[in-house]
């Protein structure tokens, strides 16, 4: 089992570490759901660093890096950020990255820790004879700072970039942090403001209680991955793995905003044409259980009748709202706001509507 | 070791982490605060069994969920069910808050109690079970 550079740090806060994508993460430190509230009211400190990092370098690294995804990285300025999904042929995903535009021959690709091997492979493929490619995950720590006090801990944390005033949303940045060389992102998974920091492996310890000691003033929380994920899914941003996957394509997931079709050529456009030609065959969508149970990934989506039509791909009590809540796929038919629908909870039929998303919106 | 690995001397025990307590001629069946430790932070009881219905032992009689996992609630004996406790309806925190008392979950009047009691685990023997099951 692999191991991140924070290991320690994780087992001196007392967290509980479960097996995550070949590492062993940190579920939970003090509870999901105060870590939650951290977040949602305070701010909270991710160890992320199981993410994949991959580097592209050279002349075409922008055009190549834009051939691989759906959305378009020729369209933002360097120094800019942009979230996409990576399909194959069929046009389903077979990942959803962030991708950092350094320059048109300095880009940085960051995948789900699950898919590294799958997207190292397609990317390296890709680059051979054309550009520089290297996977930079093992030398490469990820750390989230997320909150409404977020930005506050970083200025606290003698950040040599005041991201308030110099970074905008998914804008990123080099610059110091306590001494520790970093690259500052103003991105997350989480809903709220914040930063994603990108450090040497190594200097990822003192980065760590940097934060963790300017935040006190703050009432920072470390927060594990169970909070990632119900924060995530209030959120209503897809998890790969539950949400999405090589079986769904990002027109049905509610992800046509990252699909540029009118971009000259990319992996699984002609298939991505066809769909949207043929139109949507279903439809994910958010939901509130109305009765008492708790959906799940995996549970059955039933019609008023009974029949199944879809499927839950994530659920969970929802922290911020006190309501369970869920994302699926549903027929088109059912899609519209207000239509009720049930939950197959474990052979019990429990009544649920379907909503707004995001469930939850911070106030700007 | 804190308070999730407290056991309470006054009552019996299952490998599931189920307990169970002799109250006249009642059993009330709660779960350990090793199991609640386990779960995290309880948001539903969902107790499926009737009063009045017999219940078996080994046999599920609800399900406990927490924000990250669901786990079943297994009956400690097999007898006749007398009372369950609603206040987890609208309160399922009081499993995290009190699991050897406020927590209970049903009580039991059991009808094969002589046969089955064997099977139940005293306090020590369940320490012993918690211990080698920590790695």
């Amino acid at each position: 089992m692999l191991k991140t550079s924070l290991y320690d740090e994780h087992v001196a806060l007392g967290a509980r570490l479960v097996p995550f994508a070949g590492f062993e993460m940190p579920v939970q430190y003090k509870g999901i759901v105060e870590e939650h509230r951290a977040v949602r009211e305070r701010v909270g400190l991710f160890d992320v660093s199981h993410m994949g990092e991959l580097e592209l370098e050279g002349p075409g690294a922008l055009e190549l890096v834009s051939s691989l995804i759906t959305n378009d990285p020729t369209r933002i300025a360097d120094g800019q950020a942009l979230y996409t999904c990576c399909c194959n042929e069929q046009g389903t995903i077979l990942d959803d990255l962030i991708v950092y535009r350094r320059s048109p021959e300095r880009m940085l690709v960051v995948c789900n820790a699950s898919n590294r091997e799958k997207i190292v492979t397609h990317f390296a493929r890709a680059a051979e004879g054309r550009v520089k490619f290297r996977d930079a995950s093992d030398d490469t720590a990820l750390l989230a700072l997320q909150g409404p006090r977020a930005l506050e801990t970083l200025a606290a944390a003698r950040s040599s970039v005041d991201v308030a005033k110099e970074l905008k949303s998914f804008r990123f940045t080099d610059g110091e942090v306590g001494g520790t060389s970093c690259t500052i992102a103003r991105t997350g998974y989480t809903g709220e403001d914040g930063v994603e920091l990108f450090c040497p492996w190594t200097a990822a310890p003192a980065l760590f209680h940097a934060l963790m000691s300017a935040g006190k003033a703050f009432g920072i929380e470390p927060v594990g991955l169970g909070a990632r994920d119900t924060l995530r899914l209030e959120a209503r941003l897809a998890l790969y793995g539950n949400d999405i996957d090589e079986t769904t394509n990002p027109l049905e997931a509610g992800l046509g905003w990252v699909v540029k079709l009118e971009k000259p050529s990319f992996v699984g456009k002609d298939a991505l044409v066809r769909i949207k030609a043929e139109g949507p065959k279903r439809a994910f969508v958010g939901f509130e259980m109305r009765g008492r149970g708790i959906a799940r990934h995996g549970y059955p989506l039933l019609d008023a009748s009974g029949a199944t039509v879809g499927v839950c791909t994530s659920g969970s009590p929802s922290p911020t709202l006190g309501k369970n809540i869920g994302l699926g796929y549903v027929p088109v038919a059912l899609s519209k706001l207000g239509t009720t629908i049930q939950v197959d909870c474990r052979g019990k039929a429990i009544e649920a509507v379907v909503v707004e998303t995001p469930f939850y919106k911070r106030k700007r | 070791m804190g308070a999730a690995t407290e056991i309470k001397d006054d009552r019996k025990y299952t490998k599931e982490h189920e307990w169970a307590l002799t109250e006249g001629d009642e059993i009330l069946v709660g779960i350990t605060a090793f199991a609640v430790d386990q779960l995290g932070d309880v948001t539903l009881v969902g107790i499926d069994a009737k009063v009045g219905a017999t219940l078996e032992a080994g046999k599920t009689f609800g399900t406990i969920e927490s924000v990250k996992t669901l786990s079943d609630l297994f009956a400690p004996v097999t007898g006749v069910v007398t009372r369950i406790n609603t206040a987890l309806e609208a309160q399922p925190e009081l499993v995290n808050e009190d699991p050897w008392k406020k927590g209970w979950m049903i009580a039991i009047r059991p009808t094969k109690l002589a046969a089955e009691q064997g099977g139940l685990l005293d306090a020590s023997a369940y320490k012993g079970h918690l211990e080698a099951s920590a790695h």
